[in-house]
């Protein structure tokens, strides 16, 4: 099967803006975790979040300001980076020889609601002609497509966190089918009243205030988790073809799986393990090759325990390091997961594992958790994982390129 | 006395509405050299019915090409607001 390969990196999160500063306050374990400032939140139960915040004017022409939703900007803006990153200018791209396959969650939360808002004070005349696209799930990839001219294979997959993975498959898979270059993964977050009530429905945000002790995937202490905004997009394309451009090559998305969950209430075993097991046979990847996991980390105590279990049963207990380095950021939706991606290949980059933050391991878990401070150590292959709400099961290998 | 739409107030609503730095002579350049689509002009007809408290058919728009097309529709439109008092 051809190899397909990373070869830029956008990273935009709570915790750095731009690759080099979210990986530098990754590693030294920074968090971006802070009072919500978005909007009022004091009248909700869940009062902390993961914020970008972000100077549009000084990053997007102004044309497009009018027209997009924060996390649409936040995307254009990690799209830029990202091509910048792998040395491509898509205008010397064949018109039809590249796309772009975001994953979304929800869509332009905070301008839809500010139109609609509009739409019951003022009246239908003052809605923005915009909103018709503006609050779209797929805005994402089609601003960046229409932005850089690019044309070829594109979409959106829906399947909250789990999407960050789903589209980097979607991605290989259209690589694998001839197309040279795609911008994939996620950018998302809804921070905003409606967003926020929505978000809520599924009672697995935290409800402390405080920002240490909010998001405690696998800790004893472990009640839900923090919402917040950004992501990572990633250039990909084909291995050899990479390298006869002479590009930097990040890693190598190396194998896939993705099951869905038995319906709630049934025997059946959950269906992470599944995945994992079938993203590394895909890869053609041994359990004792793989050097860290990047957790999926709900810290939901029944969710952290199918997760620990999924892993013992796959890697052995204690046999594999895991960690959760989005416990810096919040959970970012669709975002999350090709954040974690990009956290792996750079992990891989300078061997490197970054912590997860504020947690101690609960004595239940046999799971290596690294906590504290970033551990040194050699990383050929990461395994990253992600769930989605309502039963999506998502793993992905990536490998240093070979 | 009938109030008048001019080059200026397009400007102005134009960058409010859609954004863009209009600079020069553009008076006579199309609206996609402009970099405005179908959109941007919705949105601009939008916000100048509600400051002019004009009402514009769906069809207002279709042959405007140029910002000197647009300002003839809507003095147009001002003026038979104004006949119709």
């Amino acid at each position: 099967m051809t190899a397909v390969a990373v070869t830029g990196i956008g990273a935009i999160a709570p915790n750095g803006k731009g690759t080099d500063a979210y990986w530098k306050s990754t590693v030294e374990g920074l968090s971006g975790i802070v009072p919500v400032s978005r909007f009022d939140a004091s009248g909700y139960p869940a009062k902390l979040a993961g914020e970008v915040p972000f100077d549009a004017a000084a990053h997007l022409p102004s044309r497009l300001i009018p027209a997009t939703d924060h996390m649409t900007r936040l995307s254009l803006a990690a799209a830029e980076w990202a091509l910048q990153d792998a040395g491509v200018d898509p205008a010397e791209l064949p018109d039809f020889g590249a796309g772009v396959i975001t994953a979304s969650s929800a869509g332009g939360f905070e301008f839809g609601q500010r139109e609609l808002e509009n739409l019951w004070n003022k009246g239908p005349k003052y809605v923005s002609a915009y909103q018709s696209y503006a609050w779209f799930y797929a805005v994402n990839s089609g601003q960046i497509s229409i932005r850089h001219g690019m044309r070829g294979p594109s979409g959106v997959v829906v399947s909250d966190q789990a999407g960050g993975l789903d589209a980097i498959a979607q991605t290989r898979r259209q690589i694998r089918k001839g197309t040279q270059l795609i911008i994939s993964g996620g950018v998302d977050g809804s921070l905003c009243p409606w967003g926020w009530v929505a978000q809520m429905t599924d009672t697995r945000m935290s409800t402390s205030d405080d920002p240490e002790r909010a998001y405690l995937p696998f800790d004893p202490a472990a009640g839900g988790h923090v919402a917040g905004e950004g992501g990572a997009l990633l250039v990909m394309e084909e291995l050899e073809a990479a390298r006869r451009r002479g590009a930097r090559i990040y890693g190598e998305v190396a194998g896939y799986g993705a099951t869905m969950d038995p319906r709630p209430g049934s025997s059946r075993e959950p269906g992470l393990r599944r995945a994992i097991v079938t993203a590394l046979d895909d890869a053609g990847v041994n359990p004792d090759e793989v050097d860290v996991v990047f957790a999926d980390a709900a810290a939901v105590p029944e969710l952290d325990r199918i997760e620990a279990d999924a892993i013992d049963a796959v890697f052995g207990p204690g046999k594999v390091a895991v960690t959760a380095p989005k416990t810096m950021t919040g959970r970012l939706a669709a975002g999350a997961a090709s954040l974690d991606v990009a956290a792996a290949l750079l992990a891989i980059r300078d061997g490197v594992i970054p912590p997860t933050v504020h947690v101690s391991r609960a004595p239940e878990y046999s799971i290596d958790l690294v906590t504290g401070a970033a551990r040194e150590a050699q990383v050929r292959t990461a395994l990253v994982l992600a769930r989605g709400h309502g039963g999506f099961n998502s793993a992905v290998v990536v490998r240093a390129a070979r | 006395m009938t109030k008048k739409f001019g080059i200026e107030d397009l400007t102005r609503i134009l960058r409010e509405g859609a954004g863009g730095e209009l600079e020069g002579d553009f008076q006579d350049a199309s609206f996609e050299d402009l970099g405005y689509d179908s959109l941007a002009l919705l949105e601009t007809g939008s916000r100048i019915g509600r400051e002019y408290g004009l009402e514009f058919e769906d069809t207002a728009f279709v042959d405007v090409e140029t910002p000197r097309d647009l300002v003839e529709v809507v003095n147009a439109h001002l003026l038979s607001h104004a006949a119709r008092g």
